[in-house]
């Protein structure tokens, strides 16, 4: 048996050993690190925002509703700029992407990740659909000019009228589909194999499997990646000016649900932007009005991404 | 008993040409056919002669025979690796799944050959259940969980009385009765499973295919699903894996001892079947010395 004295000495050796004694400055300044990482990011943004805003104010705070329901003009007299034409064909092209590269593109993944035999082929499709990714948007908007606007190989041009509002769609949906492609099959691809084997184990077809377990629980994920992709491809304006958007006067300004006017010339919101900002050099309503045409495309891109949320929350929690 | 003369009667249509079948016949004599207490008059469910399962090139099981009777309990035990899971996932066609996997030998299903390229693998797994090794309830309410089988089968009426039998059945009713339609993924693990049980059960099998289902669980639940187990025999016919042996020991009515058969040149190892007998002689007085080392501790 210890000694009283002896007892407490151990405690007060014991008591030293584990005491703090060093301040952890790696550890601080990594964090640090990662918090300015951040900080810069956010700055950035706050900068860019800012700046749209105050120089929109020009436009957006005096003549809202003239400047969302007016034409493109080839002079800015600040009372005439509008952007009504943009929003009609961004809308229209961010319809076209979701009708045709949505279904296209998750029925892809959902065949290459289910379906499909492993083995070298498909294996090249795969790496060549990632590729596809990232191949720059400008070959998307050769493609829609050779394909659509020209009519080379098929005669499409008859169909979508040269270029108009529909070939841009079936343009930018072609940009996307790769992106929905890769985006949905990785969703697939992480539904749990216990999921799977549930389902077969009391007697499940492999599309009942699809339908009941696979779907469903990659629902949220395949609904952001697609929105993502399709906030992507409404931002677009390199593969626009290919396939032939209008950035002077353009004739026709059809009301926002005038679907006759899909095959006819057009113009959108990225297009509207970069012809106003190269032209602000000349005369400062172009500065205010691209700016305030920043501000309506942002505002449209919002309106999307919190379409995705809320749609990803409401399955999320429907799959319990 | 009019189901099993009606499958007899189905299967002697569908089975192979004599010819096949001799070859198997000459096998008669393997260990579970010689052994004296399972009296011949009882119903065989399955027979399983020299069935092998690789994955690719690998030979995971080696030439596995013995057969299972209705209505008892056979618990396959045996070290980690030894392909137990792997002979399990053969009975209800689900290493079908895996890509790779490839089964040789002969199963039957009461006559029937599982493997016959007639045999649907979907009616299969209606017929033998399975339970896994993780309580693996879908992301749906406990009513639908159970509904789940019935509704890919097709029946849409009288899915609330089969839910409350087959809860009631799985031990469950009493706990969940009132909140049918909350998540599933809401219950303990012990719950889930059980849910599970009630979900395989919900289809009305022949058989029940059990993964381990007890090692994620702790002992009260574990208790549980053994208890469940005795209760629900007199209506099914159980195989069940585990690593407990004395899980094995209580539950099981036979017992099958796997261990593993080491290929030091290719540093592979090979699932084999030591010794299938009453889980009483396994555990008392087994014929076979590595079952002995094994039953008693001394390896695995």
């Amino acid at each position: 048996m210890m000694s009283r004295l002896s007892d407490d000495r151990s405690r007060a050796a014991i008591a030293a050993s584990i005491e703090k004694r060093r301040v952890d400055t790696r550890g601080l300044l990594f964090r640090t690190l990662l918090q300015a990482c951040l900080l810069l990011t956010l700055a950035l943004l706050a900068v860019l925002i800012i700046s749209v805003v105050t120089n929109s104010t020009d436009q957006l705070g005096t003549r809202l509703g003239d400047f969302l329901s007016g034409t493109l003009r080839s002079q800015s007299g600040d009372d005439r700029l509008g952007v009504h034409q943009g929003i009609y064909g961004s809308l229209w092209i961010a319809v076209i992407v979701a009708v045709l590269a949505f279904p296209v593109g998750i029925g892809a993944a959902v065949y290459l990740e289910e379906y499909a035999p492993r083995n070298r082929f498909t294996e090249f499709v795969e790496v060549n659909i990632r590729n596809l990714a990232g191949v720059p948007s400008v070959v998307y908007g050769l493609l829609g000019l050779a394909l659509l606007v020209k009519g080379n190989l098929f005669g499409l041009d008859r169909l979508t009228g040269g270029s108009s509002t529909l070939s841009a769609g079936i343009t930018l949906a072609i940009l996307a589909l790769p992106i929905v492609v890769i985006t949905a099959g990785e969703a697939v691809r992480a539904v749990p194999v216990e999921l799977r084997e549930g389902a077969y184990g009391v007697g499940a077809t492999k599309w009942e499997m699809i339908r009941t377990q696979v779907l469903p629980y990659a629902a949220p994920g395949i609904l952001t990646g697609t929105l993502l992709s399709m906030a992507r491809a409404v931002g677009e304006a390199a593969p626009l000016i290919l396939v032939g958007a209008i950035s002077g006067r353009l004739g026709s300004d059809p009301g926002l649900l005038d679907l006759s006017a899909l095959t006819d010339q057009f113009t959108a919101l990225p297009i509207v932007i970069t012809t106003w900002t190269v032209q602000s050099g000349r005369d400062v309503g172009f500065t205010a009005a691209a700016a305030s045409a920043i501000v309506v495309l942002l505002v449209f891109v919002l309106l999307m991404n919190s379409a995705a949320i809320g749609l990803r929350n409401r399955f999320e929690k429907k799959r319990g | 008993m009019s189901d099993g003369t009606e499958t007899a009667i189905e299967h002697s249509a569908i089975e192979r040409p004599a010819v096949e079948r001799s070859a198997t016949g000459d096998n008669d004599a393997s260990p579970a056919e010689t052994m004296p207490s399972l009296a011949t008059e009882r119903d065989m469910v399955f027979r399983s002669r020299d069935v092998n399962v690789y994955y690719g090139s690998f030979r995971a099981v080696r030439d596995v025979s013995f057969d299972v009777y209705k209505n008892e309990i056979m618990a396959l035990i045996g070290p980690s690796g030894c392909g137990k899971t792997s002979v399990l996932r053969c009975y209800n066609r689900m290493n079908d799944l895996i890509r790779d996997a490839r089964v040789t030998g002969t199963i039957t299903y009461r006559g029937v050959d599982l493997y016959d390229e007639r045999v649907d693998a979907v009616e299969v797994r209606r017929r033998i259940g399975m339970v896994f090794q993780k309580p693996n309830p879908f992301p749906k309410s406990i009513y639908d969980n159970v509904a789940y089988g019935p509704r890919v089968a097709g029946q849409k009426k009288g899915l609330d009385d089969i839910v409350e039998s087959s809860l009631r059945k799985a031990a469950l009713w009493e706990e969940v009765s009132d909140r049918l339609n909350d998540s599933a993924l809401g219950l303990s693990g012990g719950q889930q499973q059980r849910l599970c049980i009630a979900r395989a059960i919900a289809v009305d099998p022949d058989v029940l295919l059990m993964d381990e289902p007890c090692s994620a669980l702790d002992p009260i639940a574990t208790a549980r699903i053994e208890d469940l187990m005795q209760e629900i025999k007199q209506d099914y016919t159980i195989m069940i894996v585990t690593h407990n042996m004395q899980q094995a020991a209580r539950v099981s009515d036979t017992t099958a001892f796997f261990t593993s058969d080491v290929h030091s040149e290719r540093d592979t190892r090979t699932g084999i079947l030591v010794e299938v007998d009453t889980t009483q002689k396994i555990f008392s007085n087994p014929s076979d010395e590595r079952t002995e080392n094994y039953v008693t501790g001394r390896f695995g």
